[in-house]
């Protein structure tokens, strides 16, 4: 497949017969072919095939298909990114769901037809990087093509007659071509040189690159491991499978894998715009933790924020989110602490109204002495304002309320069905009821307490701490694709800027014993650039080799300079040189 | 609290900076729909020219394209004279030998002083747009691109400002300024009315150096990719209008009295080209940089959501159009249409994505 990115139209320039040799080899694009049918046999076919998969038609096509592959993956919810939304969609719609299931929509870019597209563009990329490598190479171990017959077929063109010696235009032209970088030798009567050939190095560059960079992202999602860890402050977290509230690795991945290290969040802070139409917006988190690598390792210290992971050997530490974790105190009848820990809320809206409940599972008996469970629904407004009771004002602890609602019975939790944390099953319990009658509810406030009905115990409310959400990711081989990217950026503007060109300059005694100077110059493409750079050539070799005084024949048709053989033992116009 | 009092001030401050800038917007509409009917005044000055080039190119072709190229000697008289060698270009077999029309003008010398007066008018409105957008910066206190309003007056002063840089590197574009000026008119006012939000500021997750690295290259190329797609665009109607005349046929006044103008084909082509390549490495590192950021942000730099879907795909449909380019078969019309299909996934990505699709890129609203 070629990747020549240009307006290049090689195969133009090869239809020009005159030409030639000259015109060849500028790139190593390969030439397109008609699509024939192949001799019959295996070795004929897979050839066929392979010539197919290799050639430009079908690398474009490739390439649109991978384009339009990926586009259902942007509008259908992906069970990588949103399981909820694939779910939810799943409902919503009955008869579409196992027709996108079999199409593996839910997945597209791990899909079996996605991956074809791009597996089969590989190979074709592949099929084409290497004969055009080797290519490149043999051009770059021989010489510029010599001059074409007739300079004045080439795009660019100029000439002028010099008192000079043909041998002493030609040595100057190499030399100044040399000066300037163009590879450059003498070829019979005219010198050859090319210059531009890291165009070659960048288009080849730029397609390696991508092809590392696709084995790496590869790799890095077989060997990778992504896991979410929720920690109140105080509490401590060690990298082991079991610790997470969630994990997700790749095919490949063993638990072995995973760093060893442990941390402590010491404290989270959320700082928020206090003033203004954008109250309430956060300006910073950040969440610092002592961490510690290996079982024996040095404690240290450092932040974690949202722009800046944490790095621990492979693995990264992100903050991801945040929330409040009232502390709770429940004694039982007699007095006794049967809880106290501090519950993390989950968080409603943008000021960090939050709810959750608080689970007595055991040690709590009530008055009677029958042990019981204890469910406290718990609702948090971190800013309370009076007129607002549904809702904090500001995300900050600035007024902090916490609304409690107490139930006892049988949470449920041992039922085997697995259930939210942050909900409570009211279908083995009751609510405590208050002096009327109805469900008791508290507004408390930090350092108060409520007390449950007919000596059932209280809850106390001693404060509230915050919590901070971690991923911790594991992807390796994310240094060779940041590499392979960087390499792809640079090797694309090669290839797209740097144009390769050659140049040639003929220098002849004409009939009249003057010497006619001749220089031609050929891009890869039709540019302005090329002209242009032949005229600073010309420019500069016109000044070695100055304009003869006119001649009474000018000589207007090239074929006869073509003729004429050049002869250094013809006596020399000594005088030209003044 | 002194503390407080002082950020009440600077609020007053930048709300007093955000009605600055909303009233520069508007002049700079203003002065745009100046610009606008001057550019009419051009266009219509310009139609009483009758020249048609390229059907007279197009006519003569046969004859010339048979006649060896004209060899320049050139010869100076003495040898104190120093002159340049002429360098003859030839283009290569098989193009039109098309030359390019005198603008929307079309010679015609009120045309082209109404034209002048048009260019001045947008370069007007390109400053008080600019300052609009700098004192919108200066009230949020950030990079003004944190949310579609501020992107689309930035995107349509960059595409402004590209076009004005092409013309003072005095490149053909002059023919671009009344489809330049009607769409940024299009595009202010879309953001004025449908999009327009308060000034606010940012999550924590939109506070990275990156943001001004990953935006403002975004931007830049939508800029580019944008002016690349009008060339592209004209080159289409002027490639059939060039087609008709070369098969003989006749093509309607309209389309005679506006294309004889513009560009020849080949040219348009070649300018859409040359942008377009130019800055497919920039769209390049734009994803690249994303990626860097997301890696830190939202801890993989890879996941599929529908911003980085969509750059993908712009990213790949702009190397099919660079590569088509390259393939026999798919050079001319079909690159082209593949060149406005890679815009058209742009565009889609930046207002589709956005309105239609939710995902880690939604921020402040829309």
């Amino acid at each position: 497949m070629s990747k020549t990115t240009t307006a290049a139209t090689p195969p133009e320039r090869a239809d020009e017969p005159d030409l030639g040799a000259a015109g060849s080899q500028l790139s190593t694009a390969p030439r397109e072919e008609p699509p024939n049918l192949p001799a019959m046999g295996v070795i004929g076919w897979a050839r066929w095939f392979w010539r197919q998969l290799t050639s430009m038609r079908v690398a474009l096509l490739l390439l649109l298909l991978l384009s339009l592959g990926a586009i259902p993956g942007s509008l259908i919810p992906q069970s990588g990114t949103d399981e909820t939304k694939v779910a939810d969609f799943r409902k919503a719609h009955t008869v579409l769901a196992p027709v996108y299931d079999r199409l593996g929509l839910f997945h597209v870019y791990s899909s079996v037809w996605f991956s074809a597209i791009y597996i089969l563009l590989f190979v074709s990329l592949v099929g084409c990087i290497i004969p055009r490598t080797w290519q490149f190479v043999g051009q770059l171990r021989g010489r510029p093509p010599g001059a074409p017959k007739r300079l004045t077929r080439l795009p660019a063109y100029t000439t002028w007659r010099t008192d000079a010696r043909p041998e002493q235009v030609r040595e100057a032209a190499l030399a100044q071509l040399r000066k300037r970088r163009f590879r450059a030798h003498l070829a019979g009567d005219a010198v050859a040189a090319e210059k531009g050939y890291l165009r070659e190095v960048g288009n080849l560059a730029f397609h390696i690159a991508l092809i590392v960079l696709l084995i790496s992202f590869g790799w890095g999602q077989l060997f990778k491991s992504e896991g979410n860890k929720l920690v109140v402050e105080g509490d401590g977290f060690s990298n082991t499978a079991t610790q997470y509230d969630d994990f997700k690795s790749g095919n490949l991945f063993t638990i072995d894998d995973l760093v060893p290290f442990s941390f402590t969040l010491d404290k989270f802070t959320g700082t928020y715009e206090a003033s203004g139409p954008n109250k309430g917006t956060p300006r910073l988190y950040q969440a610092a933790i002592d961490y510690s690598v290996g079982a024996y390792g040095k404690d240290q210290k450092d932040l974690v924020k949202v722009n800046g992971p944490l790095s621990i050997g492979d693995a990264k530490v992100y903050l991801t989110a945040h929330g409040y974790a009232p502390v709770i105190t429940v004694r039982d009848g007699k007095g006794k602490v049967v809880y106290h820990d501090a519950v993390p809320l989950l968080p409603l809206d943008s000021n960090v109204t939050s709810t959750g409940v608080i689970k007595v599972l055991d040690g709590y008996a009530d008055a009677k002495g029958v042990s019981e469970q204890l469910g406290i629904k718990a609702f948090l407004l971190p800013t309370y304002t009076p007129g607002n009771e549904t809702a904090s004002t500001f995300p900050a602890l600035k007024n902090p309320v916490l609304n409690l609602e107490p139930y006892h019975g049988d949470l449920g939790v041992n039922s085997g069905i697995p259930q939210s944390v942050y909900q409570l099953d009211k279908s083995h319990v009751k609510g405590f009821k208050d002096a009327k009658g109805a469900q008791l509810r508290a507004n408390l406030k930090p350092g108060q307490t409520m007390k449950l009905p007919n000596g059932a115990g209280s809850v106390t409310y001693d404060g509230t701490k915050q919590w901070a959400n971690f991923q911790i990711v594991q992807q390796p081989g994310t240094d060779w694709a940041l590499g392979g990217a960087l390499v792809a950026i640079f090797g694309l503007a090669g290839s797209l800027f740097i144009q390769r060109r050659r140049v040639w300059v003929r220098a002849v005694k004409g009939a009249d014993g003057v010497t006619v100077v001749e220089m031609a110059g050929l891009g890869r493409s039709e540019s302005a650039k090329v002209p242009e750079e032949l005229g600073d050539l010309a420019q500069i070799l016109y000044d070695k080799a100055p304009g003869a005084p006119e001649s009474d024949d000018a000589p207007d048709d090239s074929s006869d300079q073509d003729d004429t053989t050049p002869d250094p033992h013809v006596v020399p116009a000594e005088g030209a040189e003044k | 609290m002194t503390l407080a009092t002082g950020t009440e001030l600077a609020t007053a401050a930048n709300e007093h900076l955000a009605n600055i800038s909303n009233t520069l917007i508007y002049s700079a509409m203003a002065v745009y729909t100046l610009a606008f009917f001057a550019y009419i005044a051009e266009w219509l000055f310009g139609s009483r020219s009758k020249v048609a080039r390229t059907a007279a190119a197009l006519t003569t072709k046969a004859e010339k394209t048979k006649s060896a190229p004209a060899v320049t000697v050139k010869t100076a008289g003495g040898t104190a004279v120093l002159e340049r060698p002429k360098v003859v270009v030839r283009s290569s077999a098989g193009s039109r030998d098309v030359p390019d029309g005198p603008g929307a003008h079309g010679g015609d010398e009120q045309g082209d002083l109404y034209g002048r007066i048009a260019i001045s008018l947008t370069v007007l409105a390109f400053l008080v747009h600019l300052c609009g957008v700098i004192a919108r910066a200066a009230s949020v206190e950030r990079a003004p691109w944190g949310n579609m309003y501020e992107f689309n007056i930035t995107f349509s002063t960059v595409a402004v400002g590209v076009y004005l840089t092409l013309l003072a590197l005095k490149k053909n574009v002059r023919w671009l300024g009344l489809f330049l000026v009607t769409t940024v008119l299009l595009d202010l006012g879309i953001a004025v009315t449908v999009l327009y939000t308060a000034s606010d500021q940012l999550v924590p997750a939109l506070h990275s150096y990156w943001l001004y690295i990953h935006v403002s290259t975004a931007i830049l190329c939508g800029a580019v990719f944008y002016v690349g797609a009008a060339g592209t665009l004209l080159y289409l109607f002027k490639d059939s209008y060039e087609t008709k005349l070369e098969n003989g046929g006749t093509p309607g006044r309209f389309a005679t009295s506006f294309l004889e103008r513009m560009p020849a084909s080949s040219s348009l082509d070649k300018f859409a080209y040359r942008l377009n390549a130019a800055v497919f490495p920039l769209w390049t590192f734009t994803i690249i940089a994303g990626a860097i950021w997301a890696e830190s942000a939202w801890g993989r730099y890879w996941g599929w959501d529908p911003k980085e879907t969509w750059a993908f795909i712009t990213w790949v449909a702009y190397a099919c159009y660079l590569h088509a380019r390259a393939t026999a078969g798919w050079k001319g019309r079909k690159a082209a249409y593949l060149a406005l299909i890679a815009f058209g996934c742009w565009l889609f990505n930046y207002y589709g994505v956005n309105i239609f699709v939710s995902g880690k890129h939604s921020y402040a609203g829309v």
